[in-house]
C-alpha cells in the first residue's frame, strides 16, 4: 500500500494515542487501553474469517489461549525471552490452525461454525488434562521471570509497548489482506464459494489460510497478555465470554471493513468499562452484549461503518 | 464385565434424553435450515421450569414435564418472531449470529436470577438392581420418556395435517405457500415445538442430574454432536446418535477419568463432522 493512503495516517494516529500513557506514566489510562488494545487484535483477526470470508468462527479465542500456553510454557520451562516465546507461540498456533484448517476446510457455511465449536472445546478439555501444562490448575510465573526486563514494574511497560505493536501489526495486516489478491479471493468465496471455486479461486487452500493467518497475531497477544498476569488456567485462556464479545465488536462495528472491526472493539471495551463499574448495570454485560447483536444484526448488518458509509457514500472512497 | 455392562446400559438411558434434547435441534435445523444457539439457553430454562414448578408449586416433576413443554413451545414462538423470521433463508452468518444473540440474552437473565451455582431436583423413583449396580427409576422413565416423545413427534409429523404442513414448508417454502400454507406461521410452530423438545429434554435431565444455569450449554454440544452422529435434519437419526453417544460414554467411563470424556467426545465430533458431513445414519437421498 502506498504510505499516502489516508488508512496509513489513521494507523499512526491510533498508535500515537495507544503512546499516550507512556509519555504520560499513567498506570489507570494503560490498563484501559491495553485492554482495548487486545478486543482490537480479537476482532480484527476474526474479521478475517467473519468479515473477508463470511465464516464464523466461534472458537477464535483458542488462538488467544493457545498462544498464552505455549508463551507462558516457554518462558517457564525453556527460559525464553517473552518476545521470543510469544513469536514463536504466534508461529505455531499459526501452523496448528492450519492444520486444523486443512482438516476442516471441506466443511462449509454453518457446518463449519459447528466445527469450530467443536475445536474450541475439544482444545479447551484437552489442555485442562494436559499434565505438563498444569491440567485445570494451568501455570504459574515466578518473579524471576520479569528480571531481565527490570522488574515486574518495568515489564508490564514492555509488555503493554509490544501489545500495542502487535495492535499495529493487526490492523496493517487486515488492511494489507483487504487490498491483496489473496483478500479478493476470500471476498469471493463470501459472496459465492461455488461460483469463486469455478472462478479458479483455490477454496479450500484460501480458507485454511485465512483461519491459520487469523490464529497468529492472536496467539501473540495472548502470550503477552498470560505473561503479563504471570498465571494462566484454562477457563481464563479459553473464556467463551471474550470469544463471543469478540464477534459482539466486530458485528457492532462493521464486519468487513478493518476500521469497523477496531472502531467496534474500541468502543465496546469504553462502554463495558462505564458498564462495570455501574452497580445496576455491571450484571448486565452479557443481556446488553446480546441485545447489541441482535439489533445489530438484524437491523444494520453493516455495523457502525456500513451506517457511515450509507450515510457519506464519499467516505468508502477515502478510508478503505 | 457386569460393571462394564452396567455403565453402558446406563449410557443407554441417558443418551436417550441426549437424543431428545438433539430432536429439538435437528428438527427446527431441518425445517428452516436455521442453527438455533439459543438450544443451550431453552434447555437450561426447562431445568429451572421444572425445578420452579417442583419446589414452588409442589407439583409432580414429571406432571410438571406438561407446563413445561407448553412454556417452551410459546417461549419458542415468540423467540421465532422476534429473532429469526427476518433471518430466514439469509446466509448462515446471520442467523447463527442473531439465535446466539437470544442465547446471551437468556443466559446473562438466568445468571442474574439464579447466579451460577447447582441446584437439583430430590426426586428418585425405586428402580432394580443388577448385580451389585442400581438403576434408579428416574433414569427409566426419562429415557422411556424421551423415546415416547420421539415416536409421538414422528407420528405427528408423518400423520396431521399440521405436521404435513411443517414437513411441505421444509421441503419446499414457495410451493408450500402457493398450495396455501402460511409458511411463516408453520415456521413459528415448527420453532416453537423445536423448544419446547429442548426444554422437555432440560427437564428430563434436571431430574438425573444436579444442573446449573451454564449447564444448557454442554448440554447444546452434545446435542451438536449427536447431530452430527445421526444427520442434521434428521429426528431419528438424533434419538439414535444420541444412544450412540451414551453407549460411548458408558463404555469408556471405567476406563479413563472422567474429565477425558469431553477430549473424545469433541475429537469425535471433529471428525465426524469432516469424514461423514451428512451423518452416520443418513439416509442417501438428497444433500
Amino acid at each position: 500500500m502506498s504510505p499516502k493512503k489516508p488508512f496509513f495516517w489513521l494507523l499512526v494516529a491510533v498508535i500515537a494515542v495507544f503512546l499516550l500513557p507512556v509519555v504520560t506514566r499513567d498506570v489507570g489510562l494503560r490498563e484501559s487501553l491495553l485492554l482495548a488494545a487486545i478486543y482490537i487484535i480479537l476482532a480484527t483477526n476474526l474479521n478475517l474469517m467473519i468479515g473477508f470470508t463470511g465464516y464464523v468462527n466461534f472458537g477464535n479465542i483458542v488462538f488467544f489461549g493457545l498462544g498464552g500456553y505455549i508463551g507462558l510454557y516457554l518462558v517457564t520451562a525453556a527460559g525464553f525471552p517473552v518476545a521470543l516465546a510469544a513469536t514463536v507461540a504466534g508461529l505455531g498456533v499459526g501452523a496448528i490452525a492450519l492444520v486444523f484448517g486443512l482438516g476442516i476446510l471441506r466443511l462449509r457455511g454453518a457446518y463449519f461454525a459447528l466445527a469450530t465449536i467443536g475445536i474450541a472445546e475439544a482444545v479447551n478439555a484437552f489442555v485442562s488434562n494436559f499434565g505438563p501444562w498444569g491440567g485445570a490448575t494451568g501455570l504459574y510465573l515466578s518473579f524471576e521471570a520479569y528480571r531481565p526486563l527490570g522488574g515486574p514494574r518495568e515489564a508490564l511497560w514492555t509488555v503493554y509497548l509490544l501489545l500495542v505493536a502487535v495492535m499495529g501489526l493487526s490492523l496493517f495486516l487486515g488492511y494489507a489482506v483487504k487490498t491483496s489478491r489473496f483478500g479478493l479471493g476470500l471476498f469471493a468465496i463470501r459472496e459465492d464459494e461455488a461460483a469463486a471455486a469455478v472462478l479458479g479461486v483455490n477454496t479450500p487452500l484460501y480458507k485454511a489460510a485465512a483461519y491459520s493467518l487469523s490464529g497468529v497475531l492472536p496467539a501473540v497477544a495472548g502470550a503477552l497478555f498470560f505473561f503479563k498476569q504471570g498465571v494462566i488456567q484454562p477457563d481464563q485462556a479459553f473464556d467463551l465470554t471474550l470469544s463471543t464479545e469478540a464477534i459482539v465488536m466486530l458485528m457492532l462495528g462493521g464486519q468487513g471493513t478493518v476500521t469497523g472491526a477496531a472502531l467496534g472493539a474500541f468502543l465496546y471495551e469504553q462502554f463495558r468499562g462505564i458498564l462495570l463499574t455501574s452497580p445496576v448495570f455491571s450484571s448486565f454485560q452479557l443481556v446488553i452484549a446480546g441485545a447489541l447483536l441482535l439489533v445489530t444484526v438484524l437491523f444494520l448488518p453493516g455495523g457502525l461503518m456500513g451506517w457511515l458509509y450509507h450515510r457519506w457514500p464519499r467516505l468508502r472512497r477515502v478510508l478503505e | 464385565m457386569l460393571g462394564v455392562f452396567a455403565s453402558m446400559l446406563d449410557g443407554v438411558l441417558v443418551g436417550a434424553v441426549y437424543g431428545l434434547a438433539a430432536i429439538g435441534l435437528t428438527l427446527i435445523w431441518g425445517v428452516m435450515d436455521v442453527i438455533n444457539l439459543t438450544h443451550g439457553a431453552m434447555i437450561t430454562m426447562g431445568m429451572f421450569g421444572l425445578y420452579l414448578a417442583f419446589t414452588e408449586l409442589g407439583l409432580n416433576p414429571y406432571v410438571a414435564l406438561l407446563p413445561v413443554a407448553g412454556l417452551g413451545f410459546a417461549a419458542g414462538v415468540v423467540i421465532y418472531w422476534l429473532s429469526v423470521h427476518r433471518v430466514v433463508g439469509r446466509p448462515p452468518l446471520m442467523s447463527l449470529l442473531s439465535t446466539f444473540s437470544v442465547n446471551l440474552m437468556v443466559i446473562g437473565i438466568g445468571t442474574i436470577l439464579w447466579s451460577t451455582s447447582p441446584y437439583n431436583i430430590d426426586v428418585s423413583l425405586p428402580g432394580f438392581s443388577l448385580g451389585e449396580y442400581t438403576f434408579t427409576g428416574n433414569h427409566l422413565l426419562a429415557a422411556a420418556a424421551a423415546v415416547l416423545i420421539a415416536i409421538a413427534l414422528s407420528l405427528f409429523l408423518a400423520r396431521t395435517r399440521s405436521g404435513k404442513a411443517i414437513r411441505a414448508v421444509a421441503s419446499n417454502r414457495r410451493a408450500a405457500e402457493l398450495m396455501g400454507i402460511p409458511s411463516s406461521q408453520v415456521l413459528a410452530r415448527a420453532f416453537g415445538l423445536g423448544i419446547a423438545i429442548a426444554a422437555v429434554a432440560g427437564g428430563l435431565i434436571a431430574t438425573l442430574f444436579p444442573f446449573t444455569v451454564l449447564s444448557g450449554s454442554d448440554y447444546q454440544l452434545k446435542s451438536f454432536v449427536v447431530t452430527v452422529l445421526g444427520g442434521l435434519g434428521n429426528p431419528t437419526g438424533a434419538l439414535a446418535g444420541g444412544i450412540l453417544l451414551g453407549l460411548i460414554e458408558g463404555g469408556v467411563t471405567p476406563f479413563i477419568a472422567v474429565s477425558w470424556i469431553p477430549v473424545i467426545e469433541f475429537a469425535l465430533f471433529v471428525l465426524i463432522l469432516i469424514a461423514f458431513p451428512n451423518g452416520l445414519f443418513a439416509r442417501r437421498t438428497h444433500r
